[in-house]
């Protein structure tokens, strides 16, 4: 199977393999695809094992239940599916800093790790608030034509243009 | 179980894909939001048009159901702006940075940590978001046919179109 070992695959042909499995995960399991509710459920994991009455009295664990489901296990499978298809073209394994990144800031680890956490911190916080990703607004949404889909995937461009303008410039410096 | 079972296959299958279309790479997330490079574009769009088609024909034909998530201003364009700097910031996305981390790019377990904190902040802000941004412009689960009030092939025909027009241009200026 050489094609499962070729690092590289057409964003078109990979793009027709990902909505054909969409369409597929809707019709045998009803499941669309969704990322970001699974990291309040791990959110709630972690709180739980502290404060258990905390979590049981809060309104939004309650609404989104803290409980393992077919989303969790289906981000999970993510990473291993990324692992299987790395192995398989015999990638270069890790990475600790972007190149982009380094090219830009340095080669500091400690610099991108803390930029990293803030960064997910303030995603995670506003994927919330839109009620989605890039995978439940994203593709999930504007597979079924949702306008709630088209206003956020266009204002997470909006703003990550602007926040990539900030941090790198005008202009197309390569490198 | 066999829910589970079937959602960790999804995953990684979609993870698998992911990685060979290299759309899981900080260098591919920030060379898009900084408009050199529009291989994530390419791909997110071509999984929504071919998902659009396979969702509408299961649809007509009363074998799946849609799973719209309701058009609320407030909250799609506030929570999609914060996500839009999050991103521009961390340069993976929620499902994404998983998978970064499948393939050796450990810098996303620090965003990963991030979006743990960041969902679990929301859950603590939630009791007073819905008081207030959730209110704002809630406009239901609305899609774009139904608020236009024509057949959705016409809008998938155009949308359709589109889409390929602008890969085409990509194609065309290099991106």
């Amino acid at each position: 199977m050489n094609i499962l070992r070729k690092t590289t695959w057409s964003p078109y042909t990979a793009g027709v393999l990902a909505g054909i499995l969409l369409v597929l995960s809707v019709f045998v399991m009803g499941k669309y695809f969704g990322a970001s509710t699974t990291f309040v459920r791990v959110a709630g994991f972690v709180e739980q094992s502290v404060a258990p009455e905390k979590v049981a009295g809060m309104a939004y664990f309650i609404k989104e239940k803290v409980i393992i489901d077919w989303q969790f296990v289906f981000v999970f499978g993510v990473l291993f599916g990324s692992l299987a298809s790395a192995w398989l073209s015999k990638e270069k394994m890790a990475v600790a800093v972007p190149p982009m990144w380094e090219a830009r800031f340095g080669p500091s680890r400690v610099r991108r790790w803390m930029a990293a956490f803030l960064g997910g911190t303030v995603l995670m916080f506003g994927a919330r608030l839109a009620d989605g990703c890039p995978s439940g607004h994203g593709l999930s949404g504007l597979a079924q034509i949702a306008i709630s889909g088209y206003v956020s995937l266009i204002c997470f461009f909006l703003a990550g243009i602007i926040l990539a303008r900030i941090l790198y410039g005008g202009g197309n410096n390569h490198e | 179980m066999n829910e589970l079972l079937i959602g960790a296959i999804t995953g990684i299958l979609f993870g698998f894909i992911m990685q060979k279309a290299q759309v899981i790479r900080y260098d591919k997330q920030m060379a898009a939001l900084r408009l050199q490079d529009m291989t994530i574009v390419k791909f997110m769009l071509t999984t929504i048009l071919v998902a659009m088609v396979g969702i509408y024909l299961l649809f007509d034909l009363g074998l799946i159901k849609l799973s719209l998530k309701p058009l609320i201003l407030g909250g799609n364009v506030l929570g999609g702006l914060i996500f839009g700097i999050g991103w521009g910031i961390l340069g993976y996305c929620p499902a994404t940075a998983m998978g970064a981390l499948g393939e050796g790019r450990y810098d996303s377990a620090f965003g990963l940590m991030g979006m743990i904190l960041g969902a679990g902040l929301y859950a603590e802000a939630y009791p007073l978001m819905k008081e207030t941004v959730l209110t704002w412009g809630d406009f239901g689960k609305i899609t774009i046919p139904l608020a236009l009030g024509i057949n959705h092939w016409i809008v998938i025909v155009i949308l359709g179109a589109l889409f390929i027009a602008l890969f085409r241009w990509f194609e065309k200026k290099g991106l």
